[in-house]
């Protein structure tokens, strides 16, 4: 049984067309990567997932009473509303102060209980999103680019947080990564969106995929790429469906790639 | 039989005080989400409901709250798709408040003390308007109280809301509802125009000494009830209109506060430092 399937998804907001026939099942256990340049649906397919993006065709099935712990992109606290670490995590059930020690250790946030939330810096914020999400005993980990604005060594050591949590808790995850080489070490399956799907499956197999390389190869003089050897930049049908279709621009979608590049 | 209600000093505290202790609540959440506009919106607005109630003759709370509720949900429907809303709450709130003014001056053979709902009549507050008051205050509270964890979630981020089951647009319709009930029970303590200072002067003046959200709305309601009785008595001592002198104790409270709040954190800095 699937933690949750995206059943023919497609998602627009007015006119526009952001997730166009999205297919893809979560197991139990499981840590499923979404790679995706910027307004390729990454943020929207994570949303429909969570309920918060209705879908516009297809379905969404969760099974039943699913857990799920979401750790946000970003989260403006208005400096109006005066938050402590230690409220924000009973939000919204309530937990005691034993659950809320032990899931701000998991998270690596030992000391920050009393602390204000705005107070608190990127990092610090970031764990602290974390442990609430953990509060729920989570059956499925959500992060949306959970490591943006942290330093190197920062975001190096959330993975390595998430990657134990994995081995304790033995939660599914699905994460939007930028961090390629991340994605390359931690996940089992990588799934590459550009509006649609354009490959998925283990990292080294999407790795070599013609499609992937067109997103993150050779349009980025192979930045993006890192640890994967540069091939020609052909971008071959070979998945068997149209890439440029379902985009809302007339471009094909490696071509608006290598614009941006 | 001599009761207490029998003095209308008495009545005009219980009522100053009950609207107060559900407004400033309420008041917290209007900052904290950002809808300061929203809560002027709906107050001017509610003049025209008091035209209509005159002029249907029906009571003066009936029309406030059937025309608050309306243009609560209304603006609360526009919200969120895409219109530049300071612009559209600004040009709502006005727009209402003059087209109520206009239809208020259409009503003839009834004689009405216009300043007595733009400012507020709190002294002229009758047994019936007290039961009003506080049965509205209580259902406000009572809603908030009911609904707090999930409002204060909805209000954090609604992606949050979402992950835990909890659906943001059911937490505004319940803001919203609240929002009209606290005008309609508000208008004849303060009157329309100063129905908002109501909610946000207490609540900005509590945030200076408040750790967590439920701080804040208790210091908040402590801060308007406090407002109202001290603003009472000074109205009654200065001869002043009550209904602005209930505001102003509110103001000065909140330029005590936030001063205070400065020179601590000030206090406190320099404490850290090391020398």
């Amino acid at each position: 049984m699937q933690l949750i399937s995206l059943q023919d998804l497609s998602v627009s907001y007015g006119g526009n067309t952001v997730l166009s026939h999205v297919t893809v099942g979560i197991s139990p256990g499981e840590i499923v990567t979404i790679v995706g340049p910027n307004g390729s649906g990454k943020s929207t397919l994570l949303r429909s997932v969570i309920g918060a993006q209705l879908p516009s065709q297809g379905k969404v099935i969760r099974s039943p009473g699913l857990r799920i712990g979401y750790v946000p992109q970003k989260l403006h606290i208005d400096p109006t509303l005066p938050m402590t670490v230690r409220r924000f995590l009973s939000l919204p059930d309530k937990v005691s102060n034993q659950q809320a020690r032990e899931a701000l250790e998991q998270a690596g946030a030992g000391q920050l209980s009393s602390r204000q939330m705005v107070d608190l810096s990127g990092g610090q914020f970031q764990r602290v999103l974390l442990a609430r999400a953990l509060l729920c005993k989570p059956q499925l980990l959500i992060l949306d680019e959970a490591t943006q604005g942290l330093d190197q060594p920062g975001s190096a050591a959330f993975y390595q947080q998430i990657e134990i949590l994995r081995q304790t808790l033995g939660c599914a995850i699905l994460m939007v990564s930028h961090e390629l080489h991340v994605v390359m070490a931690a996940s089992d399956r990588v799934i590459c969106l550009n509006g649609h799907i354009c490959c998925e499956g283990e990292p080294e197999h999407v790795a070599s995929a013609p499609e992937y390389r067109a997103l993150f190869g050779s349009g980025t003089q192979g930045a993006l790429a890192l640890y994967r050897h540069e091939h020609n930049h052909s971008h071959d049908h070979s998945c068997g469906h149209d890439h440029g279709k379902e985009l809302a621009g007339s471009h094909s979608p490696h071509v608006t790639q290598e614009a941006r590049g | 039989m001599i009761t207490l209600f029998d003095s209308f000093l008495v009545r005009a505290a219980f009522a100053g005080t009950g609207v107060a202790v559900a407004a400033a609540p309420l008041g917290c959440f209007v900052i904290w989400r950002r809808m300061a506009y929203f809560g002027d919106a709906t107050a001017h607005a509610s003049i025209l409901g008091v035209a209509l109630a005159l002029g249907f003759q029906v009571p003066i709370f009936a029309g406030v709250l059937i025309i608050a509720l309306l243009m609560a949900t209304a603006v609360s429907g526009l919200s969120g798709r895409g219109f530049a809303m300071d612009t559209l709450l600004g040009v709502l709130a006005h727009s209402s408040l003059a087209f109520g003014l206009v239809a208020v001056s259409f009503l003839q053979g009834i004689r009405i003390d216009l300043m007595a709902y733009l400012f507020g009549d709190i002294l002229a507050v009758s047994r019936i308007d007290l039961a009003v008051i506080w049965g509205g205050a209580s259902l406000v509270l009572l809603m908030l109280w009911a609904r707090w964890s999930a409002l204060l979630t909805a209000t954090l981020s609604p992606d949050l809301a979402y992950a835990a089951g909890i659906n943001p647009k059911r937490e505004q319709l319940v803001l919203t509802i609240a929002l009209a009930l606290v005008v309609a029970v508000a208008i004849k303590v303060v009157g329309v125009l100063l129905i908002s200072a109501l909610l946000l002067v207490p609540a900005a003046a509590a945030r200076p000494f408040a750790a967590t959200p439920e701080r804040m709305a208790a210091i908040a309601a402590g801060i308007g009830a406090l407002s109202a009785l001290a603003g009472l008595q000074l109205s009654f001592v200065l001869d002043t209109p009550t209904g602005p002198t209930i505001v102003c104790v509110a103001a000065v409270l909140f330029a005590l506060t936030n001063l205070g709040g400065i020179i601590y954190r000030q206090m406190v800095t320099a404490a850290e430092s090391p020398r």
